[in-house]
């Protein structure tokens, strides 16, 4: 793959798409872990025989840290990723001029 | 006529004829697009412009992939399988954020760089193949026609039961009422009132759960109850032995978690939007809206069983909680959160559908000099919006086998075309033409004979294992193809 890239590498790459890629992954990340998350409460807790279920609220304690608290935590942590993490970027194709000024912002 | 439910149907009324406010609001930007020379219009009409704020970006994008599954037949199927079923439709909940960010800004780029209105759009430039442009159009019409009629037809039911009119005179209120607002207002017009339907399947959501808590006494009541009728049903098991195993439910989390970036009515949404602000609001503001809509609904289907038990059809659980246990005009706001949730998926599918016909094969193979003559684009696009909806219209009346085998197999179907050329198509230089053939093919093809011979393999969903068998044919014949053209690339990734 990596020879395909220096192959091409004749025009100026977006300097927009490091970031964006960046902000992909971690998407895909905290969907990872939110799956991860769910499963470890819901299966972790939940797999044993309902009679010794503990509950918390009412609720069966799997439950509720696997949906309940797993939603809460990951409505937060998409949050944080977006506030702290994703950068505000123009998204109107750029002039070479444009492109040269945006990655020394950046960097 | 006698039997009409004069208190659940006049907030109902109202809440159409907000609806149609707001197509008539959006219709003045589509006229106005109309009247300027150049590709205006088809930009109006497909996309709004691209001025998505962040709370209509969230607010279309949830309500167009939570559908009347989640508002009727996911709470009905938490009733028979308690808590459960709500620990399965929580696989929902990442999708605002996994949706937004995984495509995110590089989509939205992209589609302004190569001036994109449809996913269609973006296979072209990207693959620059007939055949393959003419097979994802085909697909989305075909696929889109039978899941709306599918759709169409559980509204008129709903407006059956709820309201106590007849299913030919509900389904006509609902079609005009669909049809009138996307043909006039396009794309802003089905994003706002998307937004609309949004909030008020929000607040129906949370009146429902707490509605339900109340009158079962409490959370511990009612878990406690949910035990006494069978341990089956707090448990992640469910009451039936061998059907929500593990695996399967997790599996739940490739189709309508991640994969749904596939589906052509979500990620069209991805390239709408104004700025990237917009854009984190919109993450922000989806997770949040999926979560309370996804968990308030199921959470009261489940308790449903104890305070309303003895329901026959699932599909009843949520019209009867409504109007048992609140005054009918507060039944009638709620049970227009179902009805929100139907047309807010069938105006986007419909306004897809209308975008294959006129943009993608009218304007590329028909004409392509249509494509900067605003007023004939708009006569087409009305037109054609108007003929598909009476299509389907008749379609829903007497449903043809075709209809029920096509819906049957349309998310799985359009998540097999589209998620890979979409999702490598974006992030992988290498992908190529032929590549994109060989994992559509392999995609659909394996799933049609797995869902007739192997429906659970190796105890997942059947569409997991048709997705990776599709991945690796995609990159194992890119990977032995010629790669894509440097014009290509340099679209895609130069500035």
């Amino acid at each position: 793959m990596e020879n395909v890239k220096e192959a091409t590498q004749t025009f100026i790459e977006d300097p927009r798409f490091k970031q964006c890629n960046k902000e992909a992954l971690m998407g895909m990340g905290l969907g990872i872990l939110n799956l991860v998350w769910w499963f470890a409460f819901g299966y972790g807790m939940g797999s044993k025989p309902p009679e010794e279920y503990t509950y918390i609220m009412g609720l069966p304690m799997w439950f509720f840290m696997s949906c309940v608290v797993g939603g809460l935590l990951f409505t937060i942590l998409a949050i944080i990723m977006v506030t702290k993490f994703f950068k505000n970027m123009p998204l109107e194709r750029m002039t070479a001029e444009e492109a040269k000024n945006y990655e020394m912002e950046v960097n | 006529m006698a039997d009409i439910n004069w208190g659940v149907l006049f907030p109902l009324i109202l809440y159409f004829i907000g609806v149609f406010m707001i197509g008539i609001y959006s219709m003045k930007y589509v006229s106005k697009a109309s009247h300027k020379n150049g590709e205006g219009f088809l930009a109006e009409y497909m996309t709004g412009g691209r001025e998505l704020g962040g709370f209509v970006l969230a607010m279309t994008l949830v309500t167009t992939y939570l559908s009347a599954g989640s508002f009727i037949g996911g709470p009905g199927t938490a009733y028979t399988h308690g808590l459960a079923w709500v620990f399965l439709a929580m696989s929902q909940m990442p999708t605002g954020y996994f949706t937004l960010s995984v495509l995110g800004k590089k989509f939205a780029i992209i589609a302004r760089k190569i001036n994109a209105v449809t996913i269609t759009d973006f296979i072209r430039a990207r693959y620059k193949n007939d055949t393959l442009v003419v097979l994802c159009s085909l697909s989305i019409v075909a696929f889109f026609i039978a899941a709306m009629g599918a759709q169409w037809i559980g509204a008129a039911r709903l407006l059956q039961g709820a309201v106590g009119i007849p299913y030919r005179t509900a389904l006509t209120f609902f079609a005009i009422t669909v049809l009138i607002y996307t043909t006039i207002g396009g794309f802003r017009a089905v994003a706002l009132t998307d937004t609309l339907q949004g909030v008020i399947m929000t607040i129906g959501a949370i009146a429902l759960v707490f509605g339900t808590i109340v009158a079962g006494g409490g959370v511990s009541n009612i878990i406690q109850g949910m035990y006494q009728i069978n341990p089956g049903l707090i448990t992640p098991y469910g009451i039936d032995e061998g059907f929500a195993t593990m695996s399967w439910v997790t599996s739940f989390w490739i189709l309508v978690g991640f994969a749904v970036v596939g589906l052509p009515s979500v990620s069209v949404r991805a390239m709408a939007y104004k700025d990237s602000k917009s854009l984190h609001q919109g993450i922000i503001y989806g997770t949040a809206v999926s979560m309370l809509l996804v968990i308030g609904m199921h959470l009261t289907g489940a308790f449903g069983i104890v305070v309303v038990p003895g329901i026959a059809s699932g599909d009843l659980v949520i019209p009867t909680i409504a109007t048992s246990l609140f005054p009918a005009w507060i039944a009638g706001l709620i049970l227009a959160a179902p009805l929100a949730a139907v047309m807010s998926t069938v105006d986007s599918q419909l306004l897809i559908v209308v975008g294959a016909i006129v943009n993608d094969i009218s304007v590329n193979y028909v004409n392509p000099k249509l494509k900067n003559n605003s007023k004939i684009m708009a006569r087409i696009s009305f037109t054609s919006t108007i003929i598909v909806g009476v299509i389907i219209f008749l379609i829903s009346l007497n449903p043809p086998p075709l209809m029920v085998w096509l819906n049957l197999y349309a998310n799985a179907g359009l998540i097999s075309t589209f998620l890979w050329p979409i999702i490598l198509g974006l992030y992988w230089k290498r992908a190529n033409t032929p590549g994109a053939f060989a994992g559509i093919i392999t995609g659909v093809g394996t799933y049609l004979i797995f869902s007739k011979i192997w429906v659970r393999p190796f105890g997942t969903h059947t569409i997991v294992l048709p997705l990776l068998l599709s991945l690796i044919a995609f990159v194992i014949v890119s990977m032995n193809t010629e790669k894509p053209s440097d014009q290509i690339i340099e679209t895609f990734w130069g500035i």
